[in-house]
């Protein structure tokens, strides 16, 4: 018994603390009282969890077996606007971009629960919009790696062929994540806009696409991390 | 249902109108059949598979088949063997067991649960064509080990990555259905720890399939980007690692040997205290020991890299913790044969493929003992000694616990009682059969013949052709089980709801047949 539940009378309170958890867990019916939809998309971020960590362990144990040496991805990923290339700048406002996404995305989820439709759903275009630059910020950065620097899959000039190996699949496979979550976040801000969820008032849908697209960003700063700061 | 037929305008061709019904079901009972009729074709077409390759073995040298088609069938065999037969025939019992076992009307997401089967045809269809491509089927075993796979693998293997792309979203898709109907759709009164060991089993199975087929389906696609993009994830010359490989699978592999355990210890859970007539005793423990398999297996992947030479505190570490899991089997062996103890037994079918799955299994537990112990790994690697291991874990463990399930459930399923008598040969013809094909190996085994080689040296040839006997028995026992199945359905003597005398649960309040629609209105669970 959780000492606040029974100080206030209230007969449903959320679990809290280990005892709670396990009386959730032995309950009647429900377990966490997770609704399907947003259980569904939990489980699928876990098996994701997985498939990236499968990737960028990879990275790592070719990066750690390599003889030559790794390419500096300071140097690689500079970008100079005139003067002297800055190190990492690209990447720098990507991250800033994709981080500021997850905070309107988050902004939407709280105006879907209060069922402020236009305001969820232009939150929803803006994240969209944010995220889509990024792609092309992406796009623009694998362009010039590819055309600029001469790095291919199978080798590049700096170093150690697998940069190109590890590099394109990984950002390829979040990149590929990026364009479904924008895909996806117009599919619902579009249905949100139209009214479709009015009948129900329930804006659920909102928060479980907000799921993904967090999980999305956390997995940047995982490849952020170990990609590019290592 | 046939009212409603009336009503929809256009007529249609009635084969027409079977295909469609089958194709757009929407019904858990109905895709739990789909489920097993594709699950027992697989069987058949592996199990035909091994019997080639073991003709071939029966004696020394090359009558029958080419070394390269010897290769093809037994890599098919495995790879058929694991995501054909054994993962959709658990799929298809959970299909239709767990919501009856639960109270639920249906599976949470039915039309999810419609596309995660049929997806599986095309996936085995892309993995079968590669059989009649140019330059064969792949021919580098299951395992797929780079860079046989990767360098020298004939192109049909884009053809197998495909397949097994499919086969992981199928298998990710039916997981997330059956945690999602199992944590939101138990009838009231049905906590958790009330939950039927087989439910409870399969829960924690899906846990294993979300977080391992995901990274077979990576660990496949650095195969395809090293074979197509120039990528040197695997390739030694291009500074990869063909070691990674072999850590990224037997990370899924492992836990997939779980995935293919797991629910046939919740289906004995079920069968013994039936026919020992006393309830299974230790059910608290039965689950956390699942829970704890469940978690150990994704720390001791090691265990089938030994020879690979990884550093001595790895070695250490993966063969105490391989040998930590002998723990919790412990007490599930010891649990069944405690429910049994002082039981008053009687020996149906069901029971007797649930205790001869129990007696076989705790043998291939413990060859796998001898096998954690990396000293001694060290002389049985890549020997048939591994082949007698794994197909004593699997057999009994996979194949003995559907079949006793089939039996167990199907008086529920068609409303006839099998033929009893017909069950009991198939039993005693199965057990023969398969000790008489695994036995020999692991005397060849540990006498150093080594395994996937379609050759080998005069001493082991008596030995081998028993187990080309037995496997012939083995194959040709399970066409018996076809007719029994069959001649259920078709008739026999009616069953009641009950069905056996004192299994619990709530799917023996339900009529037997089962009708299409069960528990409209939960039940109450006291
Ligand atoms: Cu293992």
């Amino acid at each position: 018994m959780g000492s606040n539940s029974s100080e206030s009378g209230a007969t449903f309170a959320l679990p809290e603390g280990f005892q709670d958890f396990t009386r959730d867990w032995s309950a009647d019916k429900q377990t966490f009282q997770v609704p399907w939809g947003k259980a569904m998309m939990w489980i699928f971020l876990l098996s994701d969890t997985f498939i990236f960590a499968c990737f960028l362990t990879s990275y790592m144990n070719v990066r750690m077996s390599t003889r030559v040496p790794w390419p500096n991805p300071s140097e690689v990923f500079a970008l100079s606007f005139g003067g002297d290339p800055i190190p990492l700048i690209l990447i720098a406002i990507m991250t800033f971009i994709l981080i500021t996404s997850s905070g309107t995305m988050a902004l939407a989820v709280n105006y879907g629960y209060r069922q402020d439709r236009a305001k969820t759903a232009a939150l929803m275009f803006i994240t969209a919009a944010f995220g889509a630059t990024f792609v092309g910020m992406q796009a623009f950065e694998w362009v010039k790696l590819i055309v600029e620097e001469g790095v291919r899959p199978w080798g590049n000039p700096m170093g150690a062929a697998q940069f190109g190996s590890s590099f394109f699949m990984i950002t390829g496979f979040h990149g590929a994540h990026v364009s479904i979550g924008v895909i996806y976040l117009s599919v619902v801000a579009l249905k949100v806009l139209k009214g479709d969820y009015e009948a129900s008032g329930n804006y659920e849908i909102v928060e479980i696409t907000g799921l993904y697209w967090h999980f999305v960003d956390l997995v940047w700063v995982f490849i952020f991390a170990f990609f590019y700061l290592w | 249902m046939i009212a409603h037929a009336e009503t929809t305008p256009p007529a249609r061709h009635p084969l027409v109108s079977f295909i469609l019904r089958w194709v757009l079901t929407t019904n858990h009972k109905e895709i739990g059949t789909l489920y097993l009729c594709l699950s027992f074709t697989l069987f058949l077409i592996a199990g035909a598979m091994a019997m080639i390759f073991r003709a071939e073995l029966a004696q020394p040298g090359l009558q029958f088949i080419t070394a390269d088609f010897y290769n093809q069938m037994l890599t098919l065999h495995g790879l058929i063997m694991v995501f054909g037969a054994v993962m959709p025939a658990f799929v298809g019992l959970a299909n239709w067991m767990i919501p009856m076992m639960i109270g639920a009307p249906d599976m949470a997401l039915p039309r999810l649960n419609n596309f995660s089967f049929w997806i599986l045809p095309f996936a085995f269809f892309l993995l079968l064509s590669s059989l009649f491509m140019e330059g064969g089927a792949p021919n580098f075993g299951w395992t797929l080990y780079a860079p046989l796979s990767t360098t020298y693998g004939p192109p049909s293997t884009d053809f197998l990555i495909f397949g097994i792309h499919l086969m992981g979203i199928s298998s990710i898709l039916g997981a997330i259905n059956i945690i999602v109907t199992i944590f939101n759709l138990r009838a009231p009164g049905m906590t958790l720890m009330k939950m039927p060991l087989f439910v409870w089993t399969w829960l924690v199975t899906a846990f294993l399939l979300i977080m391992a087929m995901p990274v077979l389906a990576g660990v496949v696609t650095m195969m395809l980007t090293d074979r197509h993009f120039g990528t040197s994830f695997f390739e030694a010359s291009g500074g990869g690692d063909p070691l990674i490989f072999q850590h990224v699978f037997w990370f899924f592999g492992h836990p997939e040997v779980y995935i293919m355990i797991l629910p046939g210890f919740g289906i004995a859970s079920q069968i013994i205290p039936t026919f020992a007539r006393k309830p299974l005793f230790g059910y608290a423990s039965m689950v956390y020991a699942t829970v704890a398999i469940a978690g150990l297996s994704f720390v001791v992947w090691g265990h089938h890299m030994f020879a690979t030479g990884m550093p001595l505190a790895a070695e250490l570490f993966f063969m105490y913790a391989t040998m930590l899991i002998a723990v919790p089997t412990g007490v599930k062996v010891f649990n069944w044969v405690a429910t049994m103890w002082r039981g008053s037994m009687t020996f149906e079918t069901p029971m007797l493929f649930a205790i001869g799955f129990v007696v076989m299994f705790t043998i291939g537990g413990f060859s796998g003992l001898m096998l954690a112990i990396t000293p001694a790994d060290f002389q049985y690697h890549d020997t048939f000694f591994v082949v007698a291991h794994l197909h004593y874990v699997l057999y009994p463990g996979a194949i003995f616990a559907t079949m006793g399930a089939v039996y167990y459930w199907l008086p529920k399923w068609t409303g006839n009682m099998y033929d009893e008598r017909l069950g009991k040969i198939h039993f005693w013809s199965a057990v023969i059969g398969l000790n008489l094909t695994f036995f020999p190996m692991h005397f060849v085994g540990l006498a150093g013949m080594p395994r996937r080689i379609v050759d080998y040296a005069l001493p082991y040839a008596g030995l081998n052709l028993f187990t080309t006997l037995g496997a012939w028995m083995l194959g040709l026992t399970q066409l018996l089980f076809l007719y029994i199945v069959i001649k259920t359905i078709r008739g026999g003597e009616k069953a009641t709801d009950q069905v056996w005398e004192s299994a619990e649960g709530l799917e023996w309040t339900v009529p037997s047949p089962a009708p299409h629609h069960t528990f409209d209105t939960p039940p109450r669970v006291e």
